[in-house]
C-alpha cells in the first residue's frame, strides 16, 4: 500500500503544482514584464474561485464552463486597473526603483480593496460545492474526478499559454517587452498596450486558477493571501522574471506541499518558507533567475 | 612595492564581457591613469577593485592581500578609497558632515566624535574647503563637490586613492588647481590611480598609463610611449 | 539678523507644539474618561506603529511589511508570560523576541534588493500565524488564550511611555554617530558603503529597533482583548495601518507620519464596530489614491500649497527670495 501512498501524494503535488504554475506564471508575467509586484495576485484568484462558487450554486453552470466566465471577467478587471492606476504610476514615477515601490503599495491597497468588497458582498463564511465529487479507478487507485479535472484543466491551459507566449506575435511582442521595454517600444511595440496585456493575462491565469481551486477546495473571501505568497515563493524559486522557471518551480512546490501535508497539513506554509529562507541565502536568483 | 596587484580579471554582463584577463600592477607612490574610449570597461574596474561589484573570475591583491569577495567597507578600511564619476557625495550634509563619515566609519579603529571632526577638518583643509565646513554639499559648486568627495575619501586615511573622471566637467583653472591637489596627494603617500579622458591631465601629471579598449589591456607605458603608440591612437582616432 | 530669526522660529514652532503636546498627554487621564483615554491610547499606539515603520522603512527605501507580525509577537508574549512576570518585564519581553526576529529576518534579506525583503516581510504574518495554529493545535492542545488583566490607566500610561522612550530613542540616534550612518545611507548607499560604513548591519540595527518598539506596544495593547487566537493577534491590517498613515501623513518631515497616525487612528478606532469591511475598503481606496496623486502625502501637499500661496500672495519684497 505504500506504492498507492506514495502515488496519492504525488498526484496531489501535481494538482496542486498544476495550480500553482498558473497563478506563478501569472504573477511571473506582471512582474516579468510590466514590472508590478502585484500582491493582490491572490485576490484574483479568489474572485475566480468565488464567481464559480456563486454561478454554480446560483444558475447551475458547470465550474469548466465557468472559466468562460470568470476568465474574461478576471482579465478586463487587471487590464483596466493596470490601464488606469499602474500605468499613471509609471509615468509618474522619476525611476524604475520608485516605481517598483509604489506600485507594490499600491498593489497592497488594492488587495484590502478588492478583499473588503468580497467580504461585503459574500460575508466571510465558508464554501463549497460538490461537483464530480465521485472517484475515477485510474491505474488500481481512486481519485476524486474533479481534482483529476482539475488537473489535467491546469495542465492544458498551462501549455496553451505557452505555445501562445513562443509561438504567436504578440507572444513575441510581451517576450520582447520583457527583455528591454524601451527598446521594444521604439521597435514599434505599442507599450502601453502590450503591459496592460500582459498585466491582464496574469490575472487571467489567476481567475482560472481559481476556477479549478474552488472545484477542489474550500472557498472563501480571505483565501486570497496565502495563494499570494505561494505564487511569489514559487517565483523567486523560479527566478524573478522566468517564466518556465515559474512553471517548473509550481511544481516543485506543489510536490513539497504534497509531501509535507501529508505529514502535517498545516505546516505545507511554513514548509514553504523554509524553502523561501534556504533560496534567500543560497540563490536569490532562483533556478532560471539571471 | 606593489601596492595593487590585478590577474587575469574578467567581468561579463550577461553575454557581453566588460572586462577580459586584464592584468594590472600598480606600485606604491605611483600616480597611473587609465585611459580608453568610452565603454572599454574602465569605470569597471574600478568597481571590482572597490568592491562594488563582485569579482567572479581572476583576483585582485591590495598589499598582497586578496581583496577580491570584499565588501566595499571592508575595503575602504583596508585602505583604498574612490570617487565616482557621477558625484556622489551626501547632499543633505553639510561638508563638515561628508567628510566625518569618511573619518567616523572608513578607519579600521573607531574614533571619538572630537578625533573624528578634527580628522575631518583636516581633510577639507588639505583639499582647500576649510571655508565651505558648513554649507550642504548640494549648494557647492560642481568643483567644490568633486574635492568634497576627494576629502571624504582621504579622511578615511587611504594608501590608494582611486579617481574617476575627476577632470570632467572643469574650467582650465580648475582643471589645473585639481591636477596640484593630485600631485600633492601623491606627495604625501597616497598612490593614486586615475580614469581620465582629458589627455592634458593624463599626460601633464601620470609616471604611467594604462590602455583599454574593448575590455583588454592593450598598451602600457609611459604617457610619451602611449602618445607615440600606434594601436593606441588608431583605436582614438577610429572611435 | 533675517536669518537667524528666520531659523529660530522654523525650529521653535515645532519644539513649543511637541512640548505642550507631551504635556497634555501626559496628564491626560485627569481630564479625559476611562473610556476615551483607552481611544487616546489607541491613538497613540498607531503614532508608535507608525513613525517606527517610518523611522526604518524611510530613511533606508526598504518598505516592511512586517510590522503586523512583531505587533502580534509582542502580543502573544504578553499571552503567554503575562500572568508569570511583572507587567513592564513582559512588555519588554514582548519588545526583545521582535528584536531578535528582526535581527533575523534582516540578516536574510537585507543584503539583498528591496523586493526580496518586502516580499519576505509581507509573508511572515501568514507564517508565523500557521505556525502558532500548529503549535496550539498539536504541542499545546490550547487555541488561544487569555490575557491578563490590566485597567486603563496603566495601559495608557505604558502607551505613553513607550512613545516617549520611542522619541527620545530616535532623537539620540539621530545625533549619534549610528544616525550619521543612517543618513549617509538614506543619502547614498553606494558611497556610504565606500566610505566604510557597514551599510548592511546599520540596517538590521535599524530594523530591529523599529521592531523592539512595535512589539511593545503590541504586548500592552494586548491586555485590551481578554482573550487571543493566532488570528486575532496576526492581522495584516496592522502592516498596512502603518504604511498608509505615514504615506498619507508625508515622509517628509519627521512629524508626518505622527499626523496621518492621528486621523486614520481615530478614524479606525469610530468606523471600526460600525462599518468593519467598509472602512478598510475606504482606506484601501485613500492610500491608492495618495500613493498615485500625493506622493508627498498631506505634509507635501500643505509645503506646496504654502508655497504658491507665499508666492502668489505677496509682491515685491518676498516675490524674488
Amino acid at each position: 500500500m505504500l506504492i498507492g501512498r506514495i502515488f496519492d501524494i504525488l498526484v496531489a503535488g501535481l494538482l496542486m503544482g498544476g495550480i500553482y504554475s498558473l497563478i506563478a506564471m501569472g504573477l511571473s508575467l506582471q512582474y516579468g514584464v510590466a514590472r508590478v509586484l502585484n500582491i493582490a495576485h491572490g485576490e484574483f484568484i479568489m474572485l475566480g474561485a468565488i464567481l464559480t462558487w456563486t454561478v454554480y450554486t446560483a444558475f447551475g453552470i458547470n465550474p469548466l464552463v465557468a472559466l468562460a466566465i470568470c476568465g474574461p471577467i478576471t482579465f478586463i478587471l487587471g487590464f483596466i486597473i493596470y490601464r488606469t492606476m499602474f500605468t499613471k504610476l509609471r509615468t509618474s514615477s522619476p525611476s524604475p526603483a520608485v516605481f517598483e515601490a509604489n506600485s507594490m503599495l499600491a498593489a497592497f491597497g488594492l488587495y484590502f480593496i478588492i478583499e473588503n468588497i468580497a467580504l461585503i458582498i459574500w460575508g466571510s463564511q465558508m464554501r463549497g460545492y460538490s461537483y464530480l465529487n465521485v472517484g475515477v479507478n485510474f491505474l488500481g487507485t481512486v481519485f476524486a474526478a474533479n481534482r483529476l479535472v482539475a488537473l489535467i484543466s491546469a495542465l492544458v491551459i498551462g501549455v496553451i499559454f505557452y505555445i501562445i507566449l513562443i509561438r504567436t506575435r504578440l507572444g513575441k511582442a510581451i517576450r520582447a517587452a520583457a527583455e528591454d521595454s524601451t527598446t521594444a517600444g521604439l521597435m514599434g511595440v505599442n507599450i502601453n498596450q502590450v503591459l496592460a496585456l500582459c498585466f491582464g493575462f496574469g490575472a487571467l491565469l489567476a481567475g482560472f486558477a481559481g476556477v479549478l481551486v474552488s472545484m477542489c477546495y474550500p472557498i472563501y473571501a480571505t483565501m486570497g493571501l496565502e495563494y499570494t505568497l505561494i505564487a511569489i515563493i514559487v517565483v523567486v524559486l523560479g527566478g524573478l522574471g522566468s517564466i518556465p522557471g515559474s512553471f517548473i518551480g509550481g511544481f516543485i512546490l506543489g510536490l513539497i506541499g504534497s509531501i509535507v501535508s501529508s505529514w502535517q497539513p498545516s505546516l505545507a506554509i511554513a514548509a514553504y518558507y523554509v524553502l523561501f529562507m534556504l533560496l534567500l541565502l543560497v540563490r536569490p536568483s532562483g533556478i532560471f533567475g539571471k | 612595492m606593489r601596492i595593487l596587484e590585478g590577474e587575469k580579471v574578467s567581468k561579463h554582463f550577461g553575454g557581453l564581457a566588460a572586462l577580459s584577463d586584464v592584468n594590472l600592477h600598480i606600485e606604491q607612490g605611483e600616480i597611473v591613469g587609465l585611459i580608453g574610449p568610452n565603454g572599454a570597461g574602465k569605470t569597471t574596474l574600478f568597481n571590482l577593485i572597490s568592491g562594488a561589484i563582485p569579482t567572479k573570475s581572476g583576483a585582485i591583491r591590495f598589499k598582497d592581500k586578496n581583496i577580491t569577495g570584499l565588501k566595499p567597507h571592508q575595503i575602504c578600511r583596508l585602505g583604498v578609497a574612490r570617487t565616482f564619476q557621477s558625484v556622489k557625495i551626501f547632499s543633505n550634509m553639510s561638508a563638515l558632515d561628508n567628510a566625518m563619515v569618511g573619518s567616523f566609519f572608513g578607519m579600521p579603529t573607531s574614533m571619538s566624535p572630537a578625533d573624528a571632526a578634527r580628522e575631518a577638518t583636516k581633510s577639507l583643509e588639505d583639499v582647500g574647503l576649510s571655508a565651505a565646513k558648513a554649507i550642504p554639499a548640494r549648494d557647492l559648486t560642481l568643483v567644490n563637490q568633486k574635492r568634497l568627495e576627494v576629502a571624504r575619501a582621504l579622511a578615511t586615511k587611504p594608501e590608494l586613492l582611486l579617481l574617476d573622471e575627476l577632470m570632467a566637467g572643469l574650467t582650465h583653472t580648475e582643471m589645473a588647481e585639481t591636477m596640484e591637489l593630485v600631485t600633492g596627494l601623491r606627495d604625501k603617500g597616497i598612490t593614486i590611480f586615475m580614469i581620465e579622458h582629458v589627455m592634458k591631465a593624463i599626460m601633464g601629471i601620470c609616471d604611467r598609463i594604462m590602455v583599454l579598449h574593448h575590455g583588454e589591456n592593450i598598451a602600457e607605458g609611459t604617457p610619451k610611449e602611449i602618445a607615440g603608440n600606434k594601436t593606441v591612437v588608431e583605436v582614438y582616432l577610429g572611435e | 539678523m533675517n536669518m537667524t530669526t528666520f531659523t529660530s522660529k522654523k525650529f521653535l514652532v515645532p519644539w513649543l507644539t511637541s512640548l505642550i503636546l507631551l504635556v497634555l498627554l501626559a496628564t491626560a487621564p485627569l481630564y479625559i474618561s476611562s473610556y476615551n483615554i483607552i481611544l487616546v491610547a489607541a491613538i497613540v499606539m498607531y503614532i508608535i506603529l507608525t513613525v517606527s515603520w517610518a523611522f526604518f522603512s524611510g530613511p533606508t527605501g526598504y518598505i516592511s511589511l512586517a510590522t503586523a507580525a512583531f505587533f502580534g509577537v509582542g502580543i502573544y508574549t504578553t499571552a503567554v508570560l503575562g500572568k508569570a512576570l511583572p507587567l513592564l518585564a513582559v512588555i519588554a519581553a514582548g519588545g526583545l523576541v521582535s528584536f531578535v526576529l528582526a535581527l533575523i529576518v534582516g540578516a536574510i534579506t537585507l543584503r539583498l534588493r528591496g523586493i526580496y525583503f518586502a516580499i519576505f516581510t509581507f509573508g511572515l504574518v501568514e507564517l508565523i500565524k500557521h505556525v502558532l495554529l500548529f503549535w496550539e493545535i498539536t504541542v499545546t492542545g490550547t487555541r488561544g488564550r487569555f490575557v491578563v488583566l490590566v485597567d486603563n490607566i496603566t495601559i495608557y500610561y505604558v502607551v505613553f511611555g513607550i512613545f516617549v522612550l520611542l522619541l527620545l530613542t530616535a532623537y539620540l540616534i539621530r545625533r549619534s554617530k549610528f544616525g550619521l550612518a543612517m543618513q549617509s545611507i538614506g543619502d547614498n548607499e553606494e558611497a556610504a558603503a565606500h566610505t566604510g560604513v557597514n551599510v548592511t548591519m546599520v540596517k538590521i540595527l535599524t530594523f530591529a529597533v523599529s521592531a523592539f518598539f512595535i512589539g511593545a506596544v503590541g504586548g500592552i495593547m494586548a491586555t485590551r482583548w481578554t482573550y487571543v487566537d493566532p488570528y486575532v493577534a496576526f492581522n495584516p491590517l496592522f502592516s498596512f495601518l502603518p504604511v498608509l498613515m505615514a504615506i498619507f501623513g508625508g515622509l517628509g518631515q519627521f512629524y508626518g507620519p505622527i499626523i496621518g497616525a492621528a486621523i486614520f487612528a481615530y478614524l479606525e478606532e469610530l468606523l471600526l464596530t460600525k462599518f468593519p469591511y467598509y472602512y478598510m475598503l475606504i482606506f484601501g481606496i485613500i492610500l491608492v489614491v495618495v500613493i498615485l496623486y500625493l506622493p508627498d502625502g498631506l505634509i507635501g501637499l500643505m509645503q506646496r500649497l504654502r508655497q504658491r500661496w507665499q508666492k502668489g500672495g505677496l509682491t515685491g519684497k518676498h516675490a524674488n527670495t
